[in-house]
């Protein structure tokens, strides 16, 4: 029995000797590297880099903007912090001042309060924000034209319904995804005015257990697409498309993805045959937006307090067609549409109220 | 009498000893460095006044929300509703805080007081319930979490704003945030809540061991029949302890709104505050002194986790695993009590 106790004595003092240790290694880390490069960081939302959608292209991005430039992952070349929750925005935004990144990227609209707040603080350091407009004059800000790439996506479904009945799934009912809906459902409306267009939020950006019980509804309702605008809630979207398309391969159900080309999500092997459910994807470049800032902030060029907007004619957003879902003429109607935005004869619309007005002119 | 007292000391420690040493097993199985892993921890949450900010801002709501289980727990009841309480005192708050004029010696104390009365109303109902129909309050109070969640997401989209998602900011007049602390911890959102929540842990001590109520609603718990042939109103004592507990917890929530977001936004799920308030108070022993330290052993592991990804390269997901782990032994402290007790009976 004494050996027991000289066993958990000895273990106390291998655990304390391993205390002391960590006390004295922690110092170490305040200090940062000497800076001859360029680093770039970013902060996630709650989605994290393996969303298979926005928050994971904008890490594409920065990964390649790091091996391009021949950097390390980590302090000193590029990194990541993920957000748990909201209120880790500020701490992590924090957290990479202090490693002395040159340029950090806030990833996604609900960051903006943060970033302002914190490049206020910091107006010596530079940073950037995604999807929204903060105005300050050492953050850039990077948006996109949702609507036209989500307009052009309802065309798709417009076109190929057959029960003319059509599911959105947003993430958050927050002006950025209202963005997605009405134009989606201006998409719809210019080309099947018959077609009915259901929409449901999630509540969140990582709700995927949501995303699948709000698809299986809405499948089981008789709505043959969805088109979801929701980060990582859409994976359970594609679960459940998939999971009806294993039990009945004929059924023509299908998913329009979003941000990056979703079609390696849509993939589900039935026997022998592999089918793909996902339609088309409404792709976002947020790797590319990333990429380009940071390489025009290495060069000494940032754009501090400039929005920067990416839309159709810069490939910023466009329509994706992996996979070959979807027929020529369809195609081929979405580039005429394509072309009248560009030209500028098709506003439209970006909001809910844009959007009434917008379906008033079609009967 | 000594020996016992230095043991209850020492028992946490070597909990928290424990869950580190079962954490670096995990970190080493899985190729990373647990000294880099820890110090990364330690560093995360008291590396420079800019972390201790940081944790104390943690610490905060958990102080209150632990207070809030514990003062349940003391009166033998178990308020799994401080989560839903928490958010509709964060909403009264960022409400009062946002609707008036008035001069800060006013508008701050009606805003807390008001986070307060909406915990106090939430915590009324499963309160009322119990006492007069001997409803369970766990299956209440889980219930109204939900009520909690959905209507106050419904009231910022349509009453505390304009269709959108968050709330306009509270006035400065009712702001607890601080130009005082933000400027010695390098612009953390530590705030003045911190002094709030240290008050309640002693009105809570206060009430329960210096008072009559206190001792009854002690009584209460301890022995419902015992108490009431005593001639004491249990269902009363019932209903008030609810209530007490669900103020506390919309003190909480008045920390967030005012204090460390100045505003609310809507929510898509729970903050997990209220859920972690009861790890909080069974860990520091359902006693007003220990829900300070383990309160303080729950942020300081929240925000010094933030580190471990950055500065150790280990994945987010190893993190909660790790946290889990250190929480894991210290709850099961009564373990590691059991093995000394043999372990002294055996020396003897």
């Amino acid at each position: 029995m004494k050996k027991r106790l000289g066993f958990l004595v000895s273990t106390l003092f291998a655990a304390s000797t391993m205390l002391a240790a960590c006390g004295g290694q922690g110092g170490n880390n305040a200090g940062g590297n000497g800076k001859d490069t360029f680093s770039v960081a970013m902060v996630t939302d709650v989605g994290g880099i393996d969303d298979k959608s926005f928050n994971q292209s904008a890490w594409e991005g920065l990964q390649k903007f790091g091996k391009d430039n021949g950097l390390e992952k980590g302090r000193g070349g590029y990194d990541y912090l993920q957000s748990s929750s909201d209120s880790d925005y500020a701490t992590n935004l924090n957290k990479l001042v202090r490693s002395d990144f040159d340029l950090i990227y806030g990833i996604g609209y609900l960051m903006g309060d943060a970033v302002k707040e914190v490049a206020k603080q910091n107006p010596k350091n530079h940073f950037a924000i995604v999807d929204t407009v903060v105005n300050e004059p050492n953050v850039a800000s990077i948006t996109f034209k949702e609507h036209e790439g989500s307009f052009l996506v309802g065309v798709v479904a417009g076109l190929m319904t057959k029960t003319n009945k059509i599911g959105f799934v947003g993430g958050m009912e927050i002006p950025l995804i209202e963005k997605f809906e009405s134009g989606f459902r201006a998409g719809v409306k210019a080309v099947n005015p018959k077609a009915k267009v259901e929409v449901q939020y999630a509540g969140g950006f990582d709700q995927a257990d949501k995303g699948k019980a709000i698809a299986s509804s809405m499948y089981a309702s008789g709505i043959d697409i969805i088109y979801h605008a929701s980060g990582a809630t859409g994976n359970g979207v594609f679960s459940e498309a998939k999971d009806l398309k294993k039990k009945d391969p004929n059924r023509k159900i299908w998913v329009i993805g979003v941000d990056k080309d979703q079609a390696p999500e849509g993939e589900v092997k039935v026997g022998d045959k592999t089918y793909n459910v996902t339609l088309t994807s409404m792709v976002k470049r947020v790797d590319v937006a990333v990429y380009d800032l940071a390489k025009q902030a290495k060069a000494g060029n940032f754009p501090g307090g400039k929005t920067i907007e990416y839309g159709l004619p810069e490939n910023g957003i466009r329509v994706a067609t992996t996979g070959g879902n979807v027929p020529e003429n369809v195609l081929k109607a979405v580039d005429e549409w394509k072309q009248k935005i560009i030209k500028g004869e098709v506003k439209v619309p970006t909001n809910r109220k844009e959007y009434e007005q917008f379906a008033a002119t079609i009967k | 009498m000594k020996s016992n007292r230095l043991q209850q000391l020492f028992i946490p420690v070597l909990a928290v000893l424990l869950g580190m040493i079962a954490g670096s097993i995990v970190m080493l199985a899985s190729g990373y460095n647990p000294i880099a892993g820890f110090s990364a921890l330690v560093y995360g949450a008291f590396g420079d006044t800019y972390y201790i900010g940081e944790t104390i801002r943690q610490t905060t709501p958990y102080i209150l929300t632990g207070l809030a289980v514990a003062f349940a727990f003391r009166t033998g009841l178990f308020n799994i509703g401080v989560e839903g309480q928490l958010i509709v005192g964060w909403l009264a708050a960022v409400w009062v805080g946002v609707s008036f004029d008035l001069p800060k010696i006013v508008h701050l104390p009606l805003a807390i007081l008001a986070a307060a009365a909406a915990g106090a109303l939430w915590g009324l109902l499963p309160g009322v319930l119990k006492a007069y129909l001997k409803v369970h309050e766990v299956i209440i109070t889980i219930m109204m979490n939900y009520i909690a969640l959905h209507v106050t997401n419904a009231i910022i989209r349509s009453v505390l704003s304009d269709e959108g998602f968050k709330s306009d900011p509270v006035k400065p007049s009712a702001s607890l945030q601080s130009e005082f602390f933000g400027a010695i911890t390098h612009h953390s959102t530590m705030h003045y809540g911190i002094f709030i929540a240290i008050a309640a842990a002693f009105i809570m001590w206060f009430l329960l061991e210096r008072t009559t109520k206190g001792f009854e609603l002690r009584a209460v718990g301890f022995n419902q029949h015992a108490s009431q042939y005593a001639g004491m109103n249990v269902r009363a004592n019932i209903i008030l302890a609810m209530v007490i507990s669900g103020a506390f917890a919309g003190v909480a929530g008045a920390m967030e709104g005012l204090g460390t977001f100045g505003n609310i936004s809507t929510k898509a799920g729970f903050t997990g505050l209220g859920f972690d308030g009861i790890a909080v108070a069974l860990i520091g022993g359902n006693n007003a002194f220990g829900i300070l330290l383990s309160a303080l052993l729950f942020g300081a592991l929240k925000v010094g986790a933030l580190e471990m990804p950055s500065s150790a390269g280990v994945p987010t997901e190893l993190v909660d695993i790790i946290i889990a782990l250190i929480i894991f032994f210290v709850a099961s402290s009564y373990m590691i009590r059991w093995l000394l007790s043999r372990g002294q009976k055996g020396a003897e």
